[in-house]
């Protein structure tokens, strides 16, 4: 197996603090790996500083994309070279349509054709995420991420704020983006996911499990055990 | 009227109450003797009619009037049942009645502008829709500046009787020949009971043209009133500021979309005075600054029970160099009136730019995407081939960072 991503020692500040203070991690090819911890511990914001968000400043360290430094790089040139994100609260973008979105990304234009299957059909003409519900954010992100076709993918709690008939569905289409759908069966799309309550991994399983606290990976595990160690356990020590 | 002769003479010396002072002197008065347009597909000037939303075909308008300089140049024949067009001139000699319209609205007093146009007798479009008519198709006028170094000094009449319906495209423009002139458009609209008026104004001028429309118009009961006011292109001021009056039950909406290019001086917005029982109000702007100063009114005056009105100025900053200035204003005068305003200044948020780029697209082509979404989805209602003209202006004004 080859290297998707290595995260080395990586220092980095979101608005003026140091939130992650030496993050150490690594996602193979074709590896799903989860990324646990309690909340404030810097998960979100490792993510970002991934995308390349300008929110999170990078103080020290590298990230590695394929062998590549990408430290340095724009999110769009880290978006081109095949990173997606599936955002937990991505911002509303008055007058711009879900639609010409996902026509000017899509590198699978047969996409829009398949909005409905994301019970999305009659939200292409509506500004992006301007008075969805959580549930629809999270098909919405799911239906660009679907167009982008990307390599490897951050998702930020696929699962949170979504009710119980609709989780089937995003956890169905997260498969999907990650899933051959020749095979079936063999997994060609890198990810890595936050999640608080494991529900996901039903729907795609994982490889590898990272907890993180404080700023930095703390254990690194079979994610089915570190989950039911943090159900019985908490984060503490 | 003699002394309101004299009133008016005053008023020559009478400032604008917004905007830069224009020396009037600096203009010689254009031509009343304009050419003829018989053919708009074979005019001369058929690409800047397009330019501001007027067809050359005719085939979707109801009827076509062009005004050159000062002297109507064509009116077309295709008129249909309870739609009257004509020059103002011809309408006063066929209706007695019409001088009681004429100045009624607007006092030619008001400023110098509107006071050169009334000794000058300006000349400009009648429009009349009879009681009981519904236009379908829109309804179409011009008004070009050909002539350099003068002034266009047009007083246009639009009347939409009880229960009449018409929508119409105004786009004034000026010829590259024409580029140091000024256009000053004084329109008086008056819309019975029970009726509907949409009225779109699409401008495109000279980087050296002065303009100063004077606008008013008087909303009949439970009639409804939309202005869409479009200015794209580089200009060198505009000041407007288009006024309605409206009566029981009456609304209207004043939609302003405006790019104030790199030594552009715009000063738009609207006034509303809700004077009758349940009358609604809203006045929405979107305005970008890519270097030119733009000032952005909207005065909403509450002076009846159960009105309701909203005020939204929203302007993007994409350059530096120029400034933005919203002006909102909410005057009451009854306690049983909502009026409420919300005003936004300044750049587009990262994070929307950055969520754009993150499917992939650069930061120029994320940032013309929010823009043209901000300009484009602006107007509500607008007439269609209007809406595909103001995609296509915003799709080709370069909107990146």
């Amino acid at each position: 197996m080859t290297e998707m991503l290595r995260i080395a020692d990586l220092r980095a500040e979101a608005g003026g603090r140091e939130i992650l203070k030496g993050v150490n991690l690594t996602v193979e090819e074709g590896e799903t790996c989860v990324l646990f911890g309690p909340n404030g511990s810097g998960k979100s914001t490792l993510l970002s500083t991934i995308m390349g968000y300008s929110t999170c400043k990078v103080t020290e360290g590298q990230i590695l994309f394929k062998g590549q430094d990408i430290t340095g790089m724009s999110v769009d040139e880290r978006a081109r070279l095949g990173i997606g994100m599936m955002m937990q609260r991505p911002p509303n973008i008055f007058g711009v349509k879900l639609g010409d979105l996902v026509k000017a990304s899509a590198k699978n234009r047969e996409v829009i054709g398949q909005a409905a299957n994301f019970k999305l059909g009659e939200f292409l003409d509506r500004d992006i995420n301007v008075g969805f519900s959580g549930g629809e954010i999270k098909r919405s992100e799911l239906l660009q991420l679907t167009a982008q076709k990307p390599e490897f993918i951050l998702l930020d709690e696929p699962e949170s704020g979504v009710d119980l008939e609709s989780i089937d569905l995003i956890g169905n289409k997260v498969r999907d983006l990650l899933f051959d759908p020749a095979s079936g069966s063999e997994r060609h799309v890198s990810s890595l996911v936050i999640t608080h309550t494991g529900q996901i991994l039903d729907y795609i399983g994982a490889d590898r499990g990272y907890v993180m606290k404080e700023g930095v990976i703390q254990r690194t595990g079979n994610p089915a055990d570190l989950l039911r160690n943090i159900k019985q356990n908490g984060y503490g020590e | 009227m003699p002394g309101r002769d004299s009133s008016v003479k005053e008023a020559l010396n009478k400032k604008g109450a917004y905007g830069k002072d224009i020396d009037l002197e600096r203009y010689e008065e254009g031509s009343k003797d304009a050419d003829q347009v018989a053919d708009l597909e074979s005019s001369e000037y058929r690409r800047y009619m397009e330019n501001v939303g007027v067809v050359a075909d005719e085939m979707a308008r109801s009827g076509s009037l062009m005004f050159i300089d000062n002297g109507m140049s064509h009116c077309s024949p295709r008129i249909q049942e309870g739609l009257e067009v004509m020059s103002v001139s011809e309408a006063l000699r066929k209706h007695d009645g019409l001088k009681d319209f004429m100045w009624n609205a607007m006092d030619p007093a008001k400023d110098k502008y509107t006071a050169k146009t009334y000794l000058e007798d300006g000349d400009g479009f009648f429009v009349r829709v009879k009681s009981g008519y519904h236009i379908k198709s829109p309804m179409q006028s011009c008004m070009l500046l050909k002539t350099n170094r003068t002034v266009q000094n047009v007083h246009n009449i639009i009347i939409v009787e009880d229960g009449a319906s018409l929508e119409m495209i105004t786009g004034c423009t000026s010829t590259r020949h024409a580029n140091d002139s000024l256009h000053v458009g004084v329109t008086e609209m008056y819309i019975g009971d029970n009726a509907n008026l949409t009225y779109s104004m699409v401008h495109s001028w000279g980087d050296k043209t002065n303009v100063r429309p004077r606008t008013k118009t008087v909303v009949g009961r439970n009639s409804n009133y939309v202005n869409n006011y479009i200015l794209l292109n580089p200009v060198e001021s505009i000041q407007s500021f288009p006024a309605a009056d409206l009566a029981e039950g009456a609304s209207t909406t004043y939609n302003t979309v405006c790019l104030a290019h790199a030594g552009s001086d715009i000063d738009t917005g609207g006034m509303v005075s809700l004077n009758g029982p349940g009358s609604r109000a809203e006045i929405m702007s979107r305005s970008i600054s890519m270097g030119g100063k733009m000032c952005a009114r909207g005065r909403l005056v509450g002076n009846s029970p159960g009105a309701k009105a909203h005020l939204e100025c929203r302007s993007i900053i994409l350059k530096d160099g120029g400034s933005t200035l919203a002006i909102p204003e909410l005057e009451a005068h009854v306690a049983d009136v909502e009026m409420t305003h919300e005003a936004a200044v300044g750049k587009i948020a990262r994070d929307q730019i950055e969520y754009i780029m993150s499917r992939g697209l650069d930061e120029d082509q994320a940032v013309s995407m929010i823009v043209k979404g901000f300009l484009s989805g602006s107007i509500n209602g607008l007439p269609e081939s209007l809406q595909k003209d103001l995609d296509a202006a915003i799709e080709q004004a370069n909107l990146g960072s």
